[in-house]
């Protein structure tokens, strides 16, 4: 078990990029820990280092400074050959443009993770079809990605992320591609998770995607500048929006 | 109005007409039809509800308005209150606006905080109507509304980063 619960644990982590007058702090000494079965949306403006600190999280990058921890396991100091096997298999990653292998149907890009983490072909498919069914696609697991809308797609990817039952899921702009009607699927795929436990990092610059996380936390600078714990905060009354109070 | 002039009496005590200067200079074009009156009576109903108070100076000949106003304590305390007062839907872009500048030109309180504040009060309103959407099925005529509401608070929401990156560069210059 790993301390306080967190499933992530990040301490005065930096990433800098280029030298000398070049030199850019994308990710500006943040602290931050997201604990398990948490909702956190990271939300700021193009450049101000969300995908860096995603990146980060997920062991696709290595931190210049500070540390990185997964699950009470520091992984930034892990090897190149551990830090693969950490991405295979406790991190799943949903990105903006889906990343689906195109000559693949839905059902094999989800068996995909599986059967590199070593899974028998059997096992692969049948937890295949669990996720398939799971993010409402089952009747398009033969389906090639080319055969898929947007939001469709989005939620084969969202599925092989699962595939491995990751520790978190990590989300860079999962809904940058997709009309409303496709987010809201999107949004509510990511609710119902929630509800199964499962943690969530989300970076977006679409309010409506951050308002339904825990806890928002705004970067600028590759710092955090606002942190607001949205879960509770609320007292979900709707007639104050629409002037039928009172 | 009262709000606003409060407000900016916060700075210094002023003539009326310094304020209405202030104001016009602050709202723009928007302030173009505001007429000269209007400042006038707010102070003299603010004068009444003991919120300021005025004076009478010996001014200088070629200026007739010789009455200079300030803020009593109570006009303090309101001030306060409406500078930490978060609302909405009430769509006062204009009122929130003068807010901001009232504050950075009294330096009553930081304008970036200001905006930071109302932006948390609209998401915590946000993620009750995002989730009163989710849970609508699709092609609820009731949908379509809370859709409305989300369109509004995310164009406010817009607005809000735009004066978060004014107000960032700007220190006072009103």
């Amino acid at each position: 078990m790993y301390e306080f619960g967190d499933v992530l644990r990040v301490r005065g982590v930096c990433r800098e990029y280029g030298r000398g007058e070049s030199l850019v702090r994308a990710v500006d000494e943040v602290d931050m820990e997201v604990p398990e079965g948490q909702m956190l949306a990271v939300m700021g403006p193009s450049g101000c280092g969300k995908s860096t600190l995603l990146h980060l999280l997920g062991g696709l990058e290595r931190p210049t400074d500070g540390e990185v921890w997964l699950a009470g396991r520091r992984i930034d100091t892990l090897s190149e050959r551990a830090l693969a096997r950490l991405r295979r298999g406790s991190v799943g990653f949903v990105f903006q443009a889906f990343h689906l292998v195109e000559e693949l149907s839905a059902a094999e890009n989800v068996e995909l993770p599986a059967l590199l983490a070593g899974c028998s072909a059997r096992a692969a498919r049948h937890r295949a079809a669990v996720l398939l069914e799971r993010v409402g696609l089952a009747d398009r697991a033969r389906h090639l990605p080319s055969e898929l809308s947007g939001g469709q797609r989005q939620r084969v990817a969202i599925a092989r992320a699962l595939a491995n039952e990751p520790l978190v899921l990590l989300a860079d702009e999962p809904t940058g591609n997709l009309d409303t009607a496709a987010t809201l699927d999107v949004l509510r795929l990511f609710e119902d998770l929630r509800c199964a436990g499962q943690t969530l990092v989300i970076v977006t610059h679409d309010e409506r995607v951050a308002a339904i996380a825990d806890r928002l936390v705004s970067m600028r600078d590759g710092m955090f500048v606002d942190d607001i714990r949205l879960a509770g905060s609320t007292t979900g009354r709707l007639d104050g929006l629409i002037g039928l109070e009172g | 109005m009262q709000d606003a002039v409060l407000a900016m009496l916060a700075k210094e005590p002023s003539h009326g007409y310094q304020l209405r200067a202030r104001l016009r200079r602050t709202l723009g074009p928007l302030g173009e039809s505001m007429n000269a009156g209007q400042v006038y009576v707010t102070l003299a109903r603010l004068e009444r509800a003991g919120l300021v108070v005025c004076e009478r100076v010996n001014g200088l000949p070629d200026r007739p308005d010789r009455k200079v106003y300030a803020l009593t304590p109570a006009g303090q305390q309101r001030v306060a209150a409406w500078l930490a007062e978060v609302s909405w839907p009430k769509p006062d872009l204009a009122e929130f606006h003068l807010k901001l500048a009232a504050a950075a030109a009294g330096r009553l309180a930081d304008p970036v905080e200001l905006v930071a504040a109302q932006r948390r009060e609209l998401l915590r309103r946000l993620r009750d109507v995002q989730r009163a959407v989710l849970a609508e099925p699709d092609g609820s005529t009731a949908g379509l509304l809370l859709q409305g509401v989300v369109l509004r608070l995310q164009a406010d929401l817009r607005w809000l980063e735009a004066c978060e990156r004014a107000w960032s560069k700007i220190d006072d210059e009103i």
